[in-house]
């Protein structure tokens, strides 16, 4: 009886969901208080009953209610606890449902603080999220309803995926789907600020801090999905560029873009219709994403089950959805006439040089992970490209986009005179150039690698970190110089400034952790008998064989590594080879050490036949592998600093300011 | 004005590529084996572990190898359309018990129905290696020469039987 609740609740929802897109919008058009007043409760009533329904699901996971068939696919009685609540998003219909419970939060937090804004806009926001949920809605009660019943029910379920029963997956997807979900927000206030024919700085004002939001969300679910792959899948890679990834990556590098473009169009009301595009882009992207994921045109490691009639389903909503929006853009925004004008040199031409980099580095994600899509269709054959590609095409795109990224927020708005900005930088530059070109000549003694080569990808990498950090210390030595004292000044800087700072900070040890991990790492292949030991990078490991070892539902065949160095024992590592006892699936459980400038990792292979318990070991050293998701902790930390800042509480002065119509950004970087 | 339209006849022309790609198998993986002799073994069988099969026992004749495991769930959708074509006697079907425990191999077919000619036990996982086995359940079309001609990744499906597998072994058999 409950399940049926639950399917009922869905019902509900996708009611009152369309009553809310169609009621709040024509609400808005017509100027109609009655109808605009409809739109908060609606979405409060749509938030109440998905979270009804997700409940409902999430008490037959708890329960082992085996009569519903989504839940004897995806859990077991043997599956503990807190992976039998991770499962709900285990596979797809439960992956939609949370998709759907996470618009309808966004959806609610909207409405909820948004007592600032203009009724129209909040009706016509609220109606663009309105018509999302209800086509998700409708695609899960047309195609991938969550709770189908089995009858008769299962005697027990055919278990998670192991590779999912991990505590990174348990908070992966919720992360990045907050993410992905999130962008419908400022694609939301675009579209509302396109139909209402108002495109001035005001929306993006308004739309500002929830971009940013979403955004950290889906920086840190792409990093704990990397992460994962890092320690779970054996291989020791952090990012395969695989289509699920790519998924998540494109929204992501749109997405930055937006958060830039956002501010130019605040504070200098340029860029008016490009940022609206780039609104409707992060979102369409998001879309395309969960097409791509969800209806199985495109191999990777994480297939789902494909279904055509849910292809079908995706592709015509995707089409209605981005189709729309691109025909509101293309009959509106002409008339958006331009913004405020600025220099070939200065702030706005140097951030929307990076947009474009960044939006040329999310086609080229995109034409790479549809390729083998393109040839199949065109009847080439069926082909595809892989990390080379990507790599081929993003080294070149990343480089100019972090060089400009150190010159941005130096420069003045409107114009900025070359040789004014060149003294300004010179010596910081100068100073990258010179560490980065001889440090790699030491860096092998200095952290006792195994290579010592010199390598002119290497000094470019480290060039890029640490032109953003001298670039860095050079705008904080501007807003600290003067008279005065120097807490105070320190105090005085807003906010947003040290976030800004902070996530170019983590772009940077985010590049020394890459540039590290590609130019040192050690890997070793080797078979090992009990009792062998190997040199690798200054370490000494031995392999003391593999013991069976009972876990809670699966048997793991636990190794023990010890690791020493001059002698003295460094750590003991335990990487497992496990077998789930339902589904009877092989997962390999890499065991590491973490450091600050490296990480001992030690995964089992296969054992070797007829040996007297003998295995095929890795055993990577990885430097500095861990600034790669420390970069992507601070990217993430700098979003939260710059929506914390002051001037987004001060909702009063934002009406007042609105209201006049005036740009009166708090004009940072201005000094000097 | 142009510049305004053209997001939008780029994401049509996408979509268009997108819908075309709705229809593709992914499952039809290429596989280096496929034109090359199938690897040669020698395994007990599962009914009778004194009794062993090697492909070359099958010289002269086209013939399914199906690999399936009782832990495998997909194989359960897979094992009523075999159990179905194997009635039409239309070529031998082997079996390859993949990384499993006899017994349970042999309970599921005893309670299932068994499709198979001769069913093999690889309990090691040995032929899946030498065979490229990608996840289970797969099938491998072998012609009367001992090469491999056809792979499929995942269950065999009544469409793709009657589409894919069966014109395909009529076509191998004929020559």
């Amino acid at each position: 009886m409950i399940p049926e609740l639950g399917h009922f609740s869905l019902i509900i929802a996708l009611f009152l969901a369309a009553t809310l897109g169609v009621l709040s919008i024509l609400g808005a058009q017509r100027n109609s208080r009655a109808l605009m007043g409809v739109a908060r409760p609606l979405a409060y009533g749509m938030f109440v009953f998905v979270a009804l329904a997700f409940g409902v699901l999430a008490h037959a996971f708890l329960s082992n209610d085996f009569s519903v068939l989504y839940v004897a696919q995806h859990s077991n009685s043997q599956l503990p606890g807190q992976y039998r609540f991770a499962a709900i998003w285990g596979g797809h219909e439960g992956s939609l449902l949370l998709w759907a419970l996470l618009l309808s939060v966004w959806a609610a937090s909207v409405a909820t603080f948004s007592r600032h804004l203009p009724e129209e806009m909040v009706a016509r926001v609220l109606g663009v999220m309105g018509l999302i949920e209800a086509g998700f809605l409708l695609f899960m009660l047309i195609t991938s309803n969550p709770f189908t019943r089995l009858l008769p029910a299962a005697a027990d379920g055919a278990d998670l995926n192991p590779l999912l029963q991990d505590p990174g997956l348990v908070i992966h997807p919720p992360m990045l789907y907050m993410g992905y979900v999130g962008f419908s927000v400022a694609y939301a206030f675009a579209i509302s600020a396109l139909l209402g024919g108002k495109l001035d700085a005001t929306w993006a004002r308004w739309s500002r801090p929830w971009t940013t939001v979403a955004w950290v969300f889906m920086t840190i679910g792409i990093a704990l999905g990397s992460g994962w792959a890092y320690y779970e899948l054996g291989w020791g890679g952090w990012w395969f560029w695989d289509p699920v990834e790519n998924a998540s990556f494109m929204p992501w590098l749109l997405g930055t873009a937006l958060i830039h473009s956002l501010a130019v169009t605040e504070k200098r009301g340029a860029f008016k219709s490009w940022t609206v595009l780039l609104a409707i882009g992060a979102f369409s992207l998001s879309l395309l994403g969960t097409f791509l994921v969800r209806s199985g045109v495109l191999t990777s490691v994480h297939s789902f089950a494909s279904d055509p009639r849910r292809g079908i389903f995706i592709l015509g909503f995707l089409v209605a959805v981005v189709g729309a929006s691109l025909l509101l853009f293309a009959w509106r925004a002409p008339k958006v006439g331009l913004g405020g004008k600025f220099d070939m040199l200065s702030r706005e031409s140097l951030l929307l040089s990076n947009n474009v980099l960044l939006s040329v580095a999310s086609a080229s994600v995109l034409i790479g992970t549809l390729y083998p899509l393109f040839m199949d269709a065109l009847g080439y054959g069926k082909l595809s490209v892989g990390a080379p590609y990507f790599q081929a095409v993003f080294v070149p795109l990343m480089v100019p986009m972090v060089f400009m990224m150190g010159l941005g927020p130096l420069a003045r708005w409107k114009k900025m005179a070359a040789p004014d900005l060149a003294s300004r930088v010179k010596w910081g530059f100068a100073g990258a150039l010179i560490v980065a070109l001889l440090l790699p000549l030491t860096m092998g003694k200095l952290l006792s690698l195994e290579s010592h080569k010199w390598s002119p990808l290497i000094a470019l990498g480290l060039l890029m970190s640490f032109w953003i950090i001298a670039s860095l210390v050079i705008s904080l030595k501007q807003r600290l110089s003067g008279e005065g004292d120097f807490v105070q000044k320190l105090r005085r800087q807003s906010l947003s400034y040290y976030g800004m700072q902070l996530a170019h900070l983590g772009v940077a040890v985010f590049i020394i952790g890459v540039t590290m991990v590609k130019g040192y790492e050690t890997e070793r292949d080797v078979r090992m008998n009990v009792g062998d030991t190997l040199a690798a990078g200054g370490y000494e490991f031995r392999f003391n064989g593999v013991s069976q070892v009972a876990g809670p539902n699966y048997v793991s065949g636990m190794g023990s590594v010890t690791v020493h160095k001059d002698g003295r024992l460094v750590t003991e590592l335990h990487p497992e080879k496990r077998v789930y006892n339902v589904s009877g699936m092989p997962l390999t459980e890499a065991s590491i050490q973490p450091g600050l400038f490296r990480d001992l990792y030690v995964s089992l292979g296969e054992p070797i036949p007829e040996s007297d318990g003998a295995w095929a070991v890795r055993i990577y050293i990885k430097p500095f592998v861990d600034w790669i998701w420390a970069g992507c902790l601070m990217m993430a930390l700098g979003g939260v600093l710059a929506i914390s800042d002051r001037r987004y509480r001060i909702h009063q002065k934002a009406v007042a300011r609105a209201g006049n119509g005036t740009i009166v950004g708090n004009l940072q970087g201005q000094t000097s | 004005m142009m510049r305004f339209i053209l997001p939008l006849i780029l994401f049509l022309i996408l979509s268009i590529f997108l819908y075309k790609g709705l229809g593709r198998d992914t499952r039809e993986v290429p596989s280096p084996l496929i034109g090359k002799p199938a690897p040669a073994f020698a395994l007990p069988t599962l009914q009778d572990p004194a009794k062993q099969f090697s492909p070359k026992e099958m010289q002269g004749k086209v013939w399914l190898l199906n690999v399936w495991a009782s832990w495998c769930e997909a194989c359960k959708d897979e094992h009523p359309v075999l159990m179905e074509f194997s009635m039409q006697k239309m070529l031998p079907i082997i079996g390859v018990d993949y990384k499993d425990k006899r017994e349970q191999g042999m309970d599921t077919l005893k309670n299932a129905g068994n499709p198979y000619d001769q069913v093999i036990s690889d309990a090691d996982g040995k032929v899946g290696f030498d065979y490229g086995v990608y996840g289970v359940p797969e099938t491998y079309v072998i012609d009367k020469t001992g090469v491999i001609r056809f792979k499929q990744i995942g269950p065999i499906t009544p469409e793709n039987l009657r589409d894919k597998l069966m014109p395909l072994i009529a076509e191998l058999q004929a020559k």
